[in-house]
């Protein structure tokens, strides 16, 4: 029964890149697993006996020379809803399916969206370290922090996660603009408080804190740039939940040292991580996380069972409920 | 007019070159009457004792407000001739429990009316005391609510989602790939107990309610049905059921003898070991010995505190050197807004004392 079980390739099990060992096991319930460096070791053996190939944070990476050793692969599933990561055309053109995970991303990159804004906002960092500092003698009056409640949030791109961000904004009765392709339906607006920007300008004039949740695509690369952070507020933050390719990294930086913008949160940058010598690193009013955006035990698992649902529908020729057709 | 009066009469005397200069002179004369005539109008405001300006005390930005309604004195200055300053003082004003509302200190202030304390907390005031002095104490209830509740929700996302942690890695020199065991805990549909419904819980349960949180509290009275239902709140008429029950744990009462070490090693023993202890109220409500106990066994996932007794602590604290602790320096109200708030509420309450007038926010003893 065992042997009946389809092959999936994955990048490895535990270890500080790999699957944690709880969500390897959800892979198990439905899959035999072999880990990248096994398939090298013997890619004649193991290789054509794959008909699934899983995807966490990018690994293994999907370039042809992997796909020439997997000739029975059926499908490429990618945990996760970005997928700019992959050449969905080239793949599909290969006769293997694209999937990913939409949907189950949603609640913990908007909590944690909210969570950069406030962290950011409240000096919570800088905050913790004067608390532990072995120097500190007193309470510092002066870090000083700007307030949220009541300010203006520019929301661009209002997707699920955007519109998700928007819920958990209006309990702090924050002003919500947003900016969109297309603009949501009147009941979905008036249900967030949220008021549309027609012209990206506007929102980034007016708002306090600008969240960057789009896509990235060939339209939204390099979206902020220099203008777009002259435009800002002097007192605004700017907070990237989105990818990082999607923000200008020079004008940021530059933004940031010139004080044209007040700070920046980003969970993602590009590259991940940053190499060790960039500006960003270094700069006092930027905070940046190791992209964990849906870095939750619950979060994980219901990405991965998702994970495992369109692999077993693709590898048994049935519908795929996430199938990805097009970038 | 005095001065007017007196040119004419040097213009018919004497001359005109002799008046032109006299005229200058007068000029300056009317000035330095001017001068006087000022001084005289702000010898008319009351003065006020403040802790101090910059350092530790008050940024420069919001001193203008208190200038608009008193003399300030610094506590510093003030020490140098409490005899000859002492009894001016009508006000004081107390800001991080600074200058401390002590009997040596107010003995040296017969004409003081008014303790007028930035902040909502007292516990750091003997208001009995400080009242059968015949001197009333206020506090700026409500415009600290919103940044405190911001705060809250900020160290509770910042804790589940290691958010300090995230950065120390990601700036972190060796650091060569993103990590994929830096997980965290899921707010969104998780548990929030409320302990403390106040105005600043009620903004807490309002925030949380944004993020599908569940939404339990307990106060030392309930709150009306419409307000439970506005924000999904259910009442624990036990506070164990709320422990047991919830992921994050939120402190936010007034520090009284009731509330002295209320969240001691029984209260954390019934948490769960996957929950959050989250703490904006003051040090002294928890105990802090079986709190590090909780945090170093795994009783309780981990704690974030904007609060801690003393503060800041003592630099050998175990508290500053576990995993899964997160500290902020008490920066509850810190923002600009919020600051200038509080001072224009605390000049308000002091001008009011001052002049006999109905207090916004006085506080009597209970």
């Amino acid at each position: 029964m065992e042997e009946e079980k389809p092959w999936a390739l994955i990048s490895e099990v535990g270890g500080e890149f790999g699957y944690l060992e709880e969500l390897a096991d959800i892979l198990r319930q439905h899959f035999q697993l072999i880990c990248h460096r096994e398939l090298l070791q013997n890619p004649g053996l193991h290789g054509p006996k794959i008909q699934a190939l899983l995807m966490w944070k990018y690994c293994p990476a999907a370039e042809p020379a992997l796909f020439r050793l997997l000739p029975s692969l059926k499908v490429v599933v990618s945990g996760g809803v970005g997928i700019d990561h992959l050449d969905v055309p080239f793949i599909r053109g290969l006769g293997v399916k694209v999937a990913n995970t939409p949907g189950v991303v949603s609640d913990a990159t908007a909590d944690l969206a909210i969570g950069l804004l406030l962290a950011s906002a409240r000096k919570i960092l800088e905050g913790h370290q004067i608390a532990l500092d072995p120097k500190t003698t007193h309470i510092p009056q002066r870090l000083m922090g700007v307030e949220v409640t009541g300010s203006t949030l520019g929301i661009v791109g209002m997707g699920e996660i955007g519109y998700k961000i928007a819920q958990r904004s209006k309990g702090f009765e924050m002003k919500i603009l947003y900016h969109n392709r297309t603009r949501r339906s009147v009941a979905d607006e008036q249900a967030v408080g949220a008021s549309y920007c027609e012209r990206l300008d506007e929102l980034l004039r007016r708002s306090d804190f600008v969240m960057i949740v789009v896509k990235l695509t060939s339209d939204t690369t390099g979206l902020i740039g220099h203008r777009e952070l002259s435009l800002m507020k002097p007192t605004a933050t700017l907070v990237n939940v989105s990818r990082g390719q999607v923000v200008d990294q020079d004008a940021l930086v530059r933004a940031l040292q010139l004080g044209s913008i007040r700070a920046a949160a980003l969970d993602v940058t590009h590259p991940e991580p940053l190499p060790r010598d960039h500006p960003l690193l270094v700069l006092p009013n930027v905070l940046i996380t190791p992209h964990i955006g849906i870095s939750t035990h619950n979060t994980a698992s219901r990405i991965v069972e998702k994970m495992v649902e369109n692999a077993v529908a693709a590898v048994k020729g049935l519908p795929v409920p996430n199938e990805v057709k097009s970038q | 007019m005095r001065s007017l009066c007196y040119v004419r009469c040097v213009w018919r005397l004497w001359g005109s070159t002799k008046a032109t200069w006299l005229l200058k002179v007068t000029k300056l004369h009317r000035s330095v009457c001017q001068l006087q005539h000022k001084k005289v109008m702000a010898e008319e405001k009351p003065w006020a004792l403040i802790s101090e300006v910059g350092e530790q005390g008050y940024i420069e930005k919001v001193t203008d407000i208190m200038k608009q309604h008193f003399q300030i004195i610094c506590y510093k200055d003030f020490l140098q001739n409490p005899v000859l300053h002492g009894p001016k003082i009508q006000a004081m004003f107390v800001w991080n429990a600074f200058p401390a509302a002590e009997p040596s200190l107010l003995s040296s202030l017969p004409s003081l009316k008014v303790v007028a304390n930035g902040g909502v907390g007292i516990d750091h005031l003997d208001v009995p005391y400080i009242n059968s002095l015949g001197v009333k104490v206020t506090n700026t209830p409500g415009v600290v609510s919103d940044a405190t509740a911001d705060i809250g929700m900020g160290l509770l996302l910042a804790s589940a989602r290691k958010i300090v942690e995230g950065h120390q890695i990601a700036v972190d020199p060796k650091t060569t790939h993103i990590p994929q065991c830096l997980m965290g805990v899921e707010v969104t549909g998780s548990t929030l107990g409320i302990i403390g419904m106040g105005d600043i819980g009620y903004k807490i349960a309002q925030r949380g309610k944004g993020f599908d949180m569940k939404i339990l509290y307990h106060n030392r009275n309930r709150r009306r049905v419409e307000d439970e239902q506005a924000v999904g709140a259910s009442f624990c008429q036990n506070m164990d059921d709320l422990l047991k029950e919830s992921d994050f744990v939120m402190l936010v009462v007034n520090l009284t003898p009731d509330t002295t070490g209320l969240i001691s090693h029984r209260e954390l023993s019934l948490m769960k070991p996957t929950a959050t202890l989250v703490n904006v109220s003051r040090g002294l409500v928890v105990d802090q010995d079986a709190l590090v106990k909780a945090l170093q066994c795994g009783t309780i996932r981990a704690a974030a505190l904007d609060v801690t007794h003393p503060e800041p602590l003592p630099r050998d604290h175990p508290l500053l050197g576990l995993p899964n602790v997160l500290i902020t320096p008490h920066v509850g109200t810190n923002t600009y807004t919020t600051t200038r708030r509080m001072v224009q509420r605390m000049v308000e309450n002091a001008v009011a004392a001052v002049k006999g007038l109905p207090i916004p926010n006085e506080v009597k003893p209970n």
